[in-house]
Formats: structure tokens, sequence, C-alpha cells
């Protein structure tokens, strides 16, 4: 602002002088808001920016955690990724577990929403059951988990013996660790969506079903098409992106079942990066995965600000 | 083009009686108004006639034919919703595409991608398509079938609203307060397009209201609904004459009609304030209320006198309350010429002709009046 008053009394050197004084009252207002506008600034370049600079910064040394010296290497930390075989695993399991978490979640959210809107009673008492898991401890939970799935006393093998199948070493084979994580996942994220969803579903106004009932929507499926989903729009792009940068950070669940095992067939994105800043100590390197990781999440971001800007003019 | 008969339609929720066995008849092609004050289970009595609240008991017939239990759809009414109730996502073309949507493509067509495949649908959006212009065109809004409703003025949103429900040509319209929403200038406006459709159209309109008005200037016959009961049905002007009940008469009319303490001798003879009318019932005598329109009110002349308390002026015409010993509210006078108002806190007599009284008992049942010639003055002002 102030450097606009400035280029406009500059631009025409003519003007007499009033034009100079509104110049320079410009220039007051904007010292103002600056002064204004400096605390919050302050704290967001503290508490936000900061942090996120000296993040970037780190992942180009070779720093290790507690070492009294470290020294620039540039690019060195991105192109080692680039060669880690754990790294690409780690990746692309993560992306698995996104891929899977969030529609499975999604969709059961939106369903059991529906589902407990369209019931008469007991309604608060099914919000409260599929809110628990959110509600609860996760690592806690997790360790129930770990009993339910586990290969001779556990809940889930017990019920498959009951009708005649053979169960799995769930989070000890290779194969279905993943899967399983995936599983609790969406369990555990469920209630979180259909709580959303549900919100959502209550503020759509009556008198739209009306009108679609009138104008031929006969069968719940042709609302839906023609009401429901459609005014669910923003909440539904919420919802996923939400699911998304959540499912991206999964964390307690590996780390307190598998550890990324067997055979790092579970390993995923931010338990590497904690392997290698926690426990190999080499901060430099796990500030480079997280860059990554942090790129990711702002993919997800940017499609959240666009999704909801198309929604905004929807409306 | 439809008949709508209801009878005996009772609806409680829970044990809240809302409608009490309302008797009605709509004859084809015609303009009724459903008026009455909010609460008196006008827009209920609508929803069951459309099919989207069951009834408790009773029946209802469109042409004849019983349709409890079938699906509002079915009905092939068309309703217009007091909040337009249009899909904000859906551009205005496709928000009055949408009944034809649902009437003519299958439920495979009206798939979104996949439907495009199906054989026949191009030749039916073709069909849909020239059937919205013309409704758009009818109505003036074929400048607007792109925008989305968000960008619609209420007036615009209304005739959006109207649109879809003219496009599928209906048996029957139903207007739930429709023009509740829009500015005072608007409302008059829309009024007479709505008249006018109704003239063109030539189909059976039911219009709900709160707004006397309304009920008043458009429709043919207007059903003045309270507390869940019919209390009377007639032409406009009919129920304004001859209200039959005392709360119609308060509830017809803007400003209100004034309601005088009266009461009936034992000869039969009326009288209000101790001084005696030139008329006389063949009600028990007994304490009754005398009610006279605020343009039969004569200033300047008559048995009353009261002083001017507040004056509303509104350029055409003017309204003059006049406080009177003996009643908490004030008389209100309608003067069409306000070039010569009283000023406020002025005394002022007034009085009124016999032919304006309609006079209802304690219970509010109108009591019939005849005119006693013998005691009449010149004038026929009401006398000491």
């Amino acid at each position: 602002m102030s450097d606009a008053a400035l280029t406009l009394v500059g631009d025409r050197p003519g003007r007499t002088a009033w034009m100079a004084r509104i110049g320079m009252r410009r220039t007051g207002v904007s010292r103002t808001a600056l002064l204004l506008v400096a605390p919050a600034a302050t704290l967001m370049l503290i508490v936000l920016l900061g942090p996120l600079a000296s993040v970037l910064a780190l992942s180009f040394t070779d720093y290790q955690l507690g070492a009294p010296s470290f020294s620039w290497i540039g690019f060195a930390n991105y192109q080692e990724m680039m060669a880690d075989k754990v790294f690409w695993i780690s990746l692309r399991n993560t992306l698995t577990y996104v891929a899977i978490v969030v529609p499975g979640s999604v969709a059961l959210g939106l369903g059991i929403a529906l589902l407990i809107q369209s019931g008469t009673s007991l309604r608060s008492w099914y919000r409260t059951i599929y809110f628990l898991p959110v509600m609860a401890t996760l690592i806690a939970m997790a360790i129930v988990w770990e009993f339910m799935l586990h290969p001779q006393f556990g809940l889930v093998n017990g019920a498959l013996r009951g009708i005649g199948i053979q169960g799995y070493s769930w989070l000890q084979d290779r194969h279905t660790a993943l899967y399983s994580l995936c599983a609790i996942g969406v369990w555990q994220a469920v209630g979180f969506n259909m709580v959303l969803f549900l919100a959502g579903i209550v503020s759509i106004p009556r008198q739209l079903y009306d009108a679609a009932e009138i104008d031929g929507a006969a069968s719940a499926w042709s609302r839906f098409r023609l009401v429901t989903w459609p005014m669910l729009g923003p909440v539904t792009a919420f919802v996923v992106v939400i699911s998304g940068i959540r499912s991206f950070q999964v964390f307690d669940t590996v780390h307190v079942l598998t550890k990324g095992g067997p055979s790092k067939s579970s390993e995923v994105l931010i338990h590497t990066m904690y392997i290698e800043s926690f426990e190999f100590f080499r901060s430099g390197y796990g500030a480079a995965l997280t860059v990554v990781f942090l790129i990711f999440v702002l993919l997800l971001t940017l499609i959240k600000s666009f999704l909801a800007g198309r929604g905004a003019h929807d409306a | 083009m439809a008949k709508i008969e209801l009878s005996a339609i009772r609806k409680s929720f829970e044990s809240t009686d809302v409608l009490k066995g309302v008797e009605l008849s709509i004859a084809d092609g015609e303009f009724i108004s459903l008026v009455g004050p909010s609460g008196c289970g006008k827009s209920t009595l609508l929803r069951i006639i459309a099919g989207l609240d069951a009834q408790t008991s009773g029946e209802v017939r469109i042409d004849g034919t019983r349709v409890d239990g079938i699906r509002p759809s079915a009905r092939n009414l068309a309703m217009v919703f007091q909040s337009y109730a249009l899909y904000p996502h859906l551009s205005v073309f496709d928000n009055i595409a949408v009944p034809l949507r649902m009437k003519r493509l299958s439920a495979l067509q009206r798939l979104p991608l996949l439907g495009r495949l199906i054989p026949g649908r191009g030749h039916t959006e073709r069909g849909i398509s020239a059937d919205v212009e013309k409704v758009a065109a009818q109505l003036e809004i074929s400048p607007l079938l792109h925008r989305k409703p968000g960008q619609l003025s209420g007036g615009q949103r209304q005739r959006v609203a109207v649109g879809r429900a003219i496009v599928r040509q209906p048996v029957a319209f139903l207007f739930d307060e429709p023009l509740s929403n829009l500015d005072a200038k608007l409302r008059v406006h829309m009024r007479a397009e709505i008249a006018q459709l109704h003239r063109r159209l030539k189909t059976t309109f039911v219009y709900v209201t709160h707004d006397q008005a309304e009920a008043m200037t458009m429709s043919g016959r207007i059903a003045v609904m309270i507390a869940g009961e019919l209390v009377q049905v007639g032409t406009p002007a009919d129920v304004y004459e001859n209200p039959r009940d005392i709360r119609v008469a308060e509830f017809v009319g803007s400003p209100k009609i004034n309601v005088l303490p009266g009461a009936i001798r034992t000869d039969g003879g009326l009288e209000v304030f101790g001084r005696s009318l030139a008329l006389s019932t063949a009600g028990a005598a007994g304490a009754c209320r005398i009610c006279v329109r605020p343009e039969r009110i004569e200033l300047g002349t008559g048995p009353f006198a009261g002083h001017v308390v507040h004056l509303e002026n509104m350029g055409s015409e003017a309204f003059v309350h006049i406080g009177l010993d003996g009643m908490d509210a004030p008389l209100v006078a309608r003067i069409s010429d306000p070039r010569h108002l009283p000023s406020i806190g002025s005394s002022v007599a007034c009085g009124f002709a016999a032919d304006a009284v309609r006079a209802f008992d304690a219970g509010g049942r109108r009591i019939e009046t005849v005119g006693q010639p013998r005691l009449e003055r010149a004038r026929e002002i009401a006398l000491v």
C-alpha cells in the first residue's frame, strides 16, 4: 500500500503538494495496518512457516540428531531417497493404504449416515456407537485389535473357525498385514466421516425432497441422485480430503502392531520418517522424507480448495 | 384439468388435531384460495392433496378417483413452494427439465454417463429441450436458462419454480404461499401474473396463503380455514360482505373490522353502548358483538363521540383511529379523501348505517338482523 502511494506521487511530480500529503497519509495508514497485522503474522511465522522452512533447510544437510555440526550437502538426501528401496516400498504402501481407506471409509460413512437418518428411533444411540472409535485412543484400540487378530486366541480367527474357515496370521503374514491395517483404518475413520455426513444431510432443506417427490423421483435412489448426493457435494469433498490427509499420516497402528513388518510389507511413509529420524538419528534424511510427505498433503489441500471454490459457486 | 374433492379429512400429529374433518369440493378449472392465520392447517391440507403427507382419516378424490396411497408424482399435480425449492446445483434449464426427465426417461437413461449410450435418449432429450424452451419463452426467462438458481433474484426464482410446475402439464397446480418471500412491490406484480397464468391455462389452482389480500385479489372462491376447520367458503365479495363467523370477519379485510360490545334486548332489538340500533333479531337476548367495516364508519355525524388517537395516511386513503369510552381498541374509520383529516387529539363524532352492521352472538356465530323502519331516521344513521 505504501509502495502504491509512493509511486502514485512519484509518477506525477507535477501534482500539487496536497497529493503528496495524501501519499504521506496513506503511508501512515499502511504503517498502522502493518502494526496491527504484526502480532498475527509473527505468530504464523514462528509457529507455521518457521518450522516448515527449517525442515526444508534441514533436508539439504547431513545433520544427525545431537551432532555438534553439520554441512550442506545439496540434494544428496533426495538422491539417496530415490535410490532407496525402502522409500519406494513405504510410498507404495502409503498410497495403497490411502486408496483403500479413503473410498472405504467415505462410502461406509455415507451409507451409515443415510441409514441412521432414515431410521425413526435410536438415532443418537447409533451415532454414539459409530463415533466411539473416533473418541477412543487409537494406540489403546490398536492393542485391542492385536488381540482380536491374534492367530490362535483372536476373536476374528475364532469366528472364522466357527464357520469352518481356516484363519490367517493377519499381522504376521506379509500378504495380509497391510490390508489388516487398512481395515483398522476404515473402522477408525468411518465414525468421523459419518458425523460429517449426518451434519450435511440434516442441513438439506426438506422442501427439496418434497419437490423431488412431486417431480417424479419416486424411488429412494432417484431422490438420492437428484437431491442428497449433489447437496452433499461440498461435504463429500471435505470428507475425502480430510480422510486422505489422515490416511497419509497413518503411523500409530503401524508402529504398535507391525513396526512396518513383516519384511517392510506394511512400511509407510511416516513410519520410515520416524525410524530414520529417531532410531537412526539421520535428521537430514528424515527431513527430506518429511518434505516429500508435505508435498502430497499440499496436493490434497490444493484439490480441496479447488473443489471448495467450485462448491461455493454452485450454492 | 381436474376436480378435487376432499371429504372428512382429518389429520392428527400425536394428540394434536390439525385438521378436524375438512369437506371441500374444488371444481375443474377453478382458482380457489385456502386462507387462514398461520398454524390453521392450510399447508397441511395442501400437502395431503399433493400426497406429501397422509391424512389420518378421510378421502381425497381427483377427477372422481380415490388417490389415497398413490404417490405424489403419480397424482400428476404440480406444486410451487414458498422457498421455491429449486435444485441449487442444476441450471434453470435442468431445473425445469427435471419433471420431464423423470417422466420420459427410464432409470437407465438417466444414468450420468452411461445414459447417453442407451438408444432413444437423444430423441427424448430433444423433445424435453423443446418443451423447456417453450415454457421459458412463455415466462420470459429464456435468457436465464443457463444460470444457476443462486444467481437469480427472488422474482426470477419464482418464475423458474412456476416453469417447473407448468412444463409437465399437470391436472392441477398447488401453490404453498409462493409470494411470501418476495418484497411487497414484486408480490403485487406476481399476483397479477399468477392470475393471468390461471386465465391462460384454465387449470385448477389451489392457492394457500395467510395473506387475505392475495386471496381476495386472485381467486374465484376463497376458503377460510381457522383452527383446522373450514369456516366459510365463498366468493371473495361474499366472504367479505357476509362473514358467517366473527373469526372470518376479523381475518378478512384490512384494516380489521371494528368490533363493538353490543347486546340483544328481550324484545329482539340490538343496542351498542346502551344506544339502540335500528335493527332487530330473532336471536336470544344477551351479549353480542356488533361489527362494522372501517369504510362504513361515517365521521362528523352520528351518535358516538370520541377523540382521534392515531392517523394513518396512505396517500390515496387514510385511516383514523378514534378512541371511544368503554372500548379498549380504537374504532378505525377509512377516509377516502386524506386531504381533510382531523388532527390527533381532536374530538370527533361518528356513526354508521344500520345496514353496515354485522352482528355476532357470544359464540361468534353470525346473527341475522332485520332493519326496523319505524325507528329509522332520515339519514339511516344509527340513532339515539
